[in-house]
């Protein structure tokens, strides 16, 4: 935060020792009312039997709702596998009762290849193509069709879930805010505490991993319904009322189809959340890369993890292009009189190719299953690249690690563990009332009060203080690279390259060569969360330097201004709203990333989730999960309150 | 489109798959066995030769991966059939329970598992007197690290796996001080890189493990484990606790199987009752996957195919 404190407006010199005097004074206050509480041992640790045994409540009346549900859950059950079979028949089962196999794998990368070139010419053509051809040839087939027969059942019914949603949302508007409260705790309730309630209720395997999934990834569809309905222009609207559309057509015909750009985005996040839940789902057995890359781990096989991860990225960049590119798509023109088979020349290309391959194939083993003779593997290399990088830095990073442990992270972690809870209750109440209001100021002292009620008090402390540590560090690298990146158009491919990777690539697999090189400590735990969470700091910031007009840059040179003046007095302020928006989605990456983080060893709220898994602990699980929605909220809405009073202070509201 | 004609035969055939009647073992249902796969190799390649055994006799089987907690959930719900590694060090209290629950406990194996503290051999040149545990002890000093301070560094399994080393730790007044990790993932990769750098490192091991055919070391020899010794705080050296002693040296490996396992597959359900790995054998299935980098599929078709003498006796 030390970048805004000091771009404080110049010239108001008064105002400045009077605030100053203040801040001493609340200071003093503050540390006096911590040695009040510390005196007294009710004020200071929250005594365990005053704990309000809330899990065991949730734990109960989950398992006595599975019992009563059974029948009505095990339809849905039945209800979703039916497709999923169908889906899986195709791509890697086959029906070895009729004798039919699956779909050859040249078909499906011919098919690929087609659609690709459909949906966005030649090169999406090649790269669909080519990644097809990358599952094949490392040997990942079957469990990639695994994957993708999940994702292919999945999106549609989250799709039409969204959707169904998001309209009813538009036509009522008490509906609307319900379902945005309950968005914004589902997408900052982390993904892994949804398996605890999906496993009671829906047992193991594919359906209730899908199930999972398709909890986690249908928001984004509603939400992007109603920002699309909302934002169809009035005259659109006008002239389908006045050429006399019933609601339905008006729906259907117009609404829908003006705001087809806002639906596809909102497809495309559903498509790229279910992709990022494919390796945790297979904590609950559903199978596929995702647990093939688990396995791969637990072996310590990093190599061959990697391949995997590849496979699930490659297989999120192919959709995320493919829907992106169906976005810009113009549909093709055709001369008046144009045949049949030239309209639909790729429909036909499709089924021709998918029938040659299917025919060859029963001649061609080789191009139904893909010979084991061929296939490629760089997994020794990486295995050996990543020891080497374990045996070599570590000399170098050995001292930085226990600089960083010593000086900052153990000190901070025990002060936060010493302050008495009602000043950890009390300080954001307190910030709540000066940006927001008695409202604002009731949010941390509501939801952090109710985990105190529930016992998760040390749990909680610690995800705040690994989020802090990593928030930092992320600030500290994001902004710099993100003003880096703004300067050269190279830099920036460079970086953005970077952090589409990162999102993207399964953070299970970094965590090996972290714990290798930082050990099981919380410094693993606050760079494996870096990773994944700078990627917003960066892109934001970028984003935000990005859009400051040229003239007024030119302005301002032109008035004398040095390059530092430029950057601290005119670009950071006029980027300021993005860099807001990109520290309050680090937060909330960083968040995400705490059950992750579970997998090295912590013992924050992800730890929680994590451990509620094996016992199918609904209580424990599912009110771990808010707990991190609880922080993420808070933070929202105190960082939003502050960026609204800064953004009113510069003059930018 | 061409896959809708595909999409309507698949259908019906999923439906008359169910009805289809198959070949199998006199009066087994043709419903497939639901084998549970967890995910370490030995367990995976053992499950892959027992489903490969029961498919040769004509029964369906199907794998299912699950935790090691949850499976027994899974079992007593009848949503998967059958286990072929129980550990007792891990396991037994959630299995005993299970037990209690419906689930059938189907005999155990000839080989007898270890869970406890385990270092590289190197290490014994830098504290002598390994691997009596008063050596480890006074050794703390050089397994210390930034965050332990001055107390050893002892690498713990995940918190739920239900050891109390923090117990033992106390108990037998230690200077350590145990770190859990998340997953056994965390611990293979402290020991790989450690061992990479010659660094003294002590974690939490079991046998037999894949880690065994990559790592030389052994287990710390802490008072020999007696059953008074978690009941009684008396027994052991340390008169005020309990937890003063070693785990179990010489700990079960047991097979387990659903309720509805003997009464819908009794054929099979003897089979398996019949099921009987050495340590040895297991070693050796294990090594196929960790060493020779087979899948744990091929490794299984490897391991039938050379030990025809030892499963004929549990299929006849």
């Amino acid at each position: 935060m030390t970048v805004f404190s000091a771009m404080a407006e110049p010239g108001r010199g008064t105002d400045h020792k009077s605030r100053y005097i203040e801040a001493v004074a609340l200071g003093l206050t503050l540390l006096l009312t911590v040695f009040l509480f510390k005196f007294y041992p009710e004020t200071d640790k929250w005594p365990t039997e005053w704990v309000v045994p809330f899990r065991e409540w949730v734990t109960s009346a989950f398992a006595w709702f599975a019992t009563f549900a059974k029948p009505a859950t095990r339809a849905i059950a039945w209800f979703i596998t039916q497709p999923l079979a169908l889906v899986e028949a195709m791509l890697y089962r086959g029906l070895p009762a009729w004798g039919w196999h699956p779909l050859p794998w040249t078909a499906v990368v011919a098919g690929t290849t087609i659609l690709g070139h459909w949906i966005g010419g030649r090169r999406l053509a090649l790269f669909s193509g080519l990644s097809c051809f990358y599952l094949a040839i490392f040997g990942l087939w079957p469990d990639a069709m695994q994957t993708l027969a999940i994702v292919i059942v999945t999106v549609p019914l989250a799709a039409a879930l969204g959707l169904a949603l998001g309209i009813w949302a538009t036509r009522n508007p008490s509906v609307e805010r319900k379902l945005n409260t309950m968005f914004d705790v589902m997408q900052a309730t982390p993904h892994m505490a949804y398996l605890v309630p999906v496993i009671i209720l829906f047992g193991f395997g594919q359906v209730p991993a899908l199930l999972a999934t398709l909890i986690f990834a249908m928001p984004p569809m509603a939400r992007c319904t109603i920002l699309g309905i909302r934002t169809v222009p009035s005259e659109i609207l006008e002239a389908g009322r006045m050429s006399g559309c019933t609601p339905s057509q008006l729906l259907w015909k117009v609404e829908l189809p003006a705001s087809q750009q806002t639906l596809l985005l909102g497809l495309n996040q559903v498509v790229m959340q279910t992709l990022a839940m494919a390796v945790i789902a297979s904590l609950v057995g559903a199978s596929g890369l995702g647990q093939k890359l688990l396995f791969s781990l637990q072996q310590l096989q990093v190599g061959k993890a990697v391949e995997q991860g590849i496979a699930i990225t490659l297989i999120a960049i192919v959709l995320d292009l493919m829907t992106q590119a169906f976005m810009h798509r113009t549909p093709p023109r055709f001369p008046e009189g144009a045949s049949s088979l030239r309209r639909h020349r790729h429909l036909a290309t499709f089924i021709v190719a998918t029938m040659i391959a299917i025919i060859v194939a029963l001649m061609v083993p080789a191009l139904a299953v893909f010979p084991k003779e061929f296939m490629w593997s760089f997994a020794g290399p990486i295995n050996d690249g990543v020891r080497w990088v374990s045996k070599n830095l570590f000399s170098t990073i050995k001292p930085v690690r226990d600089w960083i442990t010593i000086w900052l992270l153990l000190p901070m972690r025990d002060f936060y563990l010493w302050l008495p809870w009602p000043v950890v209750l009390g300080v954001p109440a307190l910030i709540g009332l000066k940006l927001g209001g008695p409202r604002l100021a009731l949010v941390p002292v509501v939801l952090f009060g109710f985990l105190m009620l529930a016992g998760f008090w040390t749990p909680l402390i610690f995800t705040i203080y690994l989020v802090t540590a990593c928030t930092v560090l992320c600030i500290l690298i994001g902004v710099p690279v993100g003003i880096w990146a703004s300067r050269s158009a190279r830099v920036a491919r460079v970086v953005m390259a970077i952090c589409d990777t990162l999102q993207t690539f399964p953070s299970f697999i970094y965590l090996i060569p972290v714990i290798m090189l930082f050990q099981t400590s919380d410094l693993s735990n606050v760079i494996a969360m870096l990773f994944y969470a700078t990627v917003p700091a960066i892109r934001y910031t970028y984003l935000g330097m990005k859009r400051v007009p040229q003239t007024v840059l030119e302005a301002s040179t032109a008035s004398g201004a040095t390059r530092s003046q430029n950057l601290w007095k005119v670009e950071l302020p006029i980027a300021f709203p993005e860099i807001m928006l990109g520290i309050n989605q680090t937060i909330m990456f960083a968040l995400a990333m705490v059950a992750i983080t579970a997998l090295i060893g912590s013992r924050d709220l992800g730890q929680e989730i994590y451990k509620a898994l094996p016992g199918a602990d609904t209580g424990r699980g599912l009110l771990a999960g808010l707990g991190i929605a609880f922080i993420g909220i808070t933070a929202d809405r105190l960082i939003g309150a502050w960026a609204k009073r800064r953004k009113a202070e510069l003059g930018l509201m | 489109m061409n896959f809708s004609k595909l999409t309507i035969s698949s259908a019906l055939a999923i439906g008359l798959m169910a009805s289809a009647p198959m070949t199998t073992m006199a009066a087994d249902s043709a419903d497939p066995i639901k084998i549970v796969v967890n995910n370490w190799s030995s367990q995976v390649v053992l499950s892959n030769i027992i489903g490969q055994l029961l498919q040769s006799k004509g029964l369906n089987v199907e794998y299912k991966s699950s935790d090691t907690q949850l499976q027994y959930t899974a079992m007593t719900a009848g949503d998967m059939d059958f286990q072929v590694e129980v550990w007792e060090g891990s396991q037994a209290e959630s299995f005993d329970k299970a037990v209690k629950a419906g689930v059938i406990d189907l005999g155990s194996h000839t080989a007898v598992t270890r869970e406890d503290w385990w270092y590289p051999t190197y290490m014994k040149e830098m504290c002598p007197g390994l691997p009596d545990w008063k050596a480890l002890d006074a050794c703390a000093a050089k397994l210390a690290t930034a965050e332990t301070g001055k107390k050893g560094r002892f690498v713990g399994p995940p918190a739920d796996w239900g050891k109390h080393y923090s117990d033992r730790i106390q108990a037998l007044k230690m200077n350590f001080q145990e770190v859990p990790v998340g997953q056994a993932a965390t611990l293979w990769a402290e020991l790989q890189a450690a061992y990479d750098r010659k660094e003294p490192v002590v974690i939490f091991n079991w046998t037999p493990n894949f880690i065994e055919a990559k790592f030389e070391g052994e287990f710390v020899e802490f008072p020999t484990y007696e059953p008074a010794c978690l009941t009684d705080k008396k027994w052991g050296s340390n008169p005020d606790a309990v937890y003063d002693c070693g785990a179990p040296a010489k700990g079960y490996l047991k097979k387990a199987g659903s309720k509805q396992l003997g009464e819908k597959w009794p054929a099979a359900t003897a089979m398996l009752k019949k099921v009987n790995f050495t340590n040895a054998m297991i070693a050796s299935a294990a090594a196929l996957v960790d060493v020779d980098g087979m899948t744990p599929e091929d490794a299984a078709k490897k391991w039938i195919a050379t030990n025809e003498t030892t499963w004929k006796t549990w299929v006849n």
